[in-house]
């Protein structure tokens, strides 16, 4: 029913998968079956929250991200480090360490996404004086977003237009750069230095993207760690920086933070994201002026693709953004102005893959069924035929992708009826 | 309901408990996920949601229990929501946005706004109640699913 390909970061080694059901148990889309004997993964409702490479235990799942040599296929490359990236080191001197050591690497500029999500932080302080949206969504987590368009598509009018950070980031590194080094913009490749594979995902979607690749955090990691302590040089301490509050939009809540209202809701953990979103959708949260939801437990600090632990992320972006207030007192009172360059070209549209059937009268008796195989089920959801839930065994069987005897349990019925038979036939 | 049973339906019927605020809004999540997986347009999901999800609050804190039936046509969807008391005295005075009998330990929880029967009178096409001291309640919502 996929009308159209969408890229998918979050990919299956097959070599490495046992077929255990570990990843198909948790799968918030229940978007993962286990078929002769590996995963794979219904890509049409797949929104890349990269849950499924969190947790596998045989690191199996993994998220596609580019090489750190992928960005020397431009002249000019620019990096654009997620703020979550400073919170991988536990004793940076500062943050123009970090962005040294990227420098290091072979990037001939760096562009801080944090200051873009100040700007952007700007723009929907603004937007939230106007908007009629109860509430007004963020749109800065890709794999919220991509949720929003498969499950919930009523609310996708509620979605900020606003661009996320790191577009907004992509978009004006590559316009600075271009402008102050006087080179044409296809000679600069801006690279995400990405926490995640839905940021991977939204980059290569086929909506234009200011970004040309993402680089998963941990794999530079270790080179990253090794130039921190390289002295900074003073055109890099000049340079314009990202305030305390766009350094904070790491971890959840940080959004909402930066644009100053009270009413507003932050939710981190793609599963309690669901149950907000369902909240908003029967109009229970009509008051509130502003949600922020976050896949990735703790924000982003707690992506898929990251090196240091979630929790102890956490306490250094606190201690970092605590330093940062002391010190950026008077920096705090120029807070970038809004911009208007930084929305969405075209509207979200609806991800349309949950429907059964494009024929409502076929859909319906598909549902009937599905309703009458499910209940002869016992209902264990014990994952073993290689879906998550017997009922979701009776969808698959209904839309011809598996069998009754998938379910070990009615194979055992099958199994005994036929020995039965054997012996009646041998008594005869 | 004039129609016949030839026509393809799809049909479910689920019990509400009385006081069972645990399970509120079980029943119209469901019903947002059948109907999403029907294919129905995501506007009628949303108002059907919505009044499905009050109906169901309102059998757990104002009935002695009840249930809902959904019927899925190609072109219509009936929601029915029927309960055995203790039912309404005055209809025209339930209709009124604000007005409210929830005791307090219901308000306390969020809800008792007295929004709930304009709520579904609001999200529905079609909108009937009927009610009798004593013996209950039953309220019929249309939905139309062409335009």
């Amino acid at each position: 029913m996929e009308k159209k390909q969408i890229y998918h970061s979050v990919k299956l080694e097959k070599d490495r998968c046992v077929g255990c059901t570990t990843c198909l148990k948790r799968c918030p889309m229940e978007c993962i079956r286990v078929r002769n004997g590996k995963a794979s993964i219904l890509y049409e409702l797949c929104i890349d929250c990269g849950v499924c490479v969190r947790i596998c235990p045989h690191n199996a799942k993994v998220a596609q991200t580019d090489p750190i040599n992928a960005i020397f296929r431009y002249k000019h490359r620019i990096a654009l480090p997620a703020p979550t990236l400073y919170g991988q080191f536990r004793n940076i001197a500062s943050v123009d360490h970090v962005l040294n050591a990227l420098l290091a690497l072979g990037f001939s500029d760096v562009f801080e996404v944090a200051r873009a999500a100040d700007i952007v932080s700007a723009t929907m302080r603004e937007m939230l004086k106007t908007t009629d949206a109860r509430p007004l969504i963020s749109s800065a987590c890709p794999a919220v977003v991509a949720l929003i368009q498969v499950r919930f598509p009523e609310l996708l009018p509620n979605v900020a237009n606003v661009l996320s950070p790191k577009e907004v980031a992509g978009k004006m590194a590559k316009e600075e750069y271009s402008r102050t080094h006087g080179v044409p913009m296809d000679e600069i490749g801006a690279f995400f230095i990405t926490p995640c594979p839905a940021k991977m995902a939204s980059i290569h979607s086929g909506q234009s993207s200011y970004v040309d690749g993402a680089i998963a955090i941990q794999d530079i990691y270790g080179l990253l760690s090794s130039q921190l302590r390289q002295p900074v040089p003073e055109t890099l301490k000049k340079k314009r920086h990202a305030s305390w509050q766009g350094v904070n939009w790491a971890t959840y809540g940080g959004e909402c933070a930066a644009l100053h209202k009270s009413n507003t809701l932050s939710v981190d953990g793609i599963h309690n994201v669901i149950y907000v979103l369902e909240e908003i959708e029967n109009g229970k949260l009509d008051d509130l002026e502003f949600f922020e939801g976050s896949a990735c437990e703790g924000g982003c600090v707690g992506g898929p693709l990251v090196f240091e632990n979630a929790f102890v992320a956490q306490n250094t972006m606190r201690k970092l953004v605590e330093r940062m207030q002391e010190e950026d007192g008077e920096i705090q009172a120029a807070l970038p102005e809004p911009r208007d360059d930084i929305f969405t070209a075209k509207p979200r549209v609806p991800r349309d893959t949950l429907k059964l059937s494009d024929n409502i009268a076929e859909a319906i008796s598909m549902m009937e069924r599905i309703d009458e195989l499910t209940k002869t089920f016992k209902g264990l959801d014990c994952g073993s035929c290689g879906s998550p839930t017997c009922r979701t065994l009776a969808e698959d069987i209904v839309l011809g992708y598996a069998k009754e005897v998938d379910c070990v349990f009615k194979l055992k019925e099958k199994v005994e009826q036929l020995a039965r038979q054997m012996a009646d036939l041998t008594n005869l | 309901m004039e129609r016949t049973e030839k026509e393809t339906t799809y049909q479910e019927t689920r019990r509400v408990q009385k006081g069972d605020f645990a399970a509120a809004g079980q029943i119209s999540a469901s019903y947002k996920n059948m109907l999403k997986r029907l294919g129905v347009d995501s506007k009628v999901v949303r108002r059907l949601a919505i009044a499905s999800y009050e109906a169901e609050i309102n059998l757990a804190i104002h009935t002695l229990g009840g249930s809902m039936t959904i019927i899925v046509y190609p072109d219509h969807i009936f929601l029915v929501v029927e309960d055995t008391g203790p039912g309404i005295a005055d209809i025209a005075l339930a209709m009124q946005e604000g007005y409210s009998t929830a005791p307090e330990e219901v308000r306390m929880l969020g809800f008792g706004a007295g929004m709930g029967l304009p709520n579904m009178k609001r999200c529905s096409d079609t909108f009937e109640i009927t009610s009798e001291l004593g013996s209950g309640t039953t309220i019929r919502m249309g939905f139309n699913l062409l335009n």
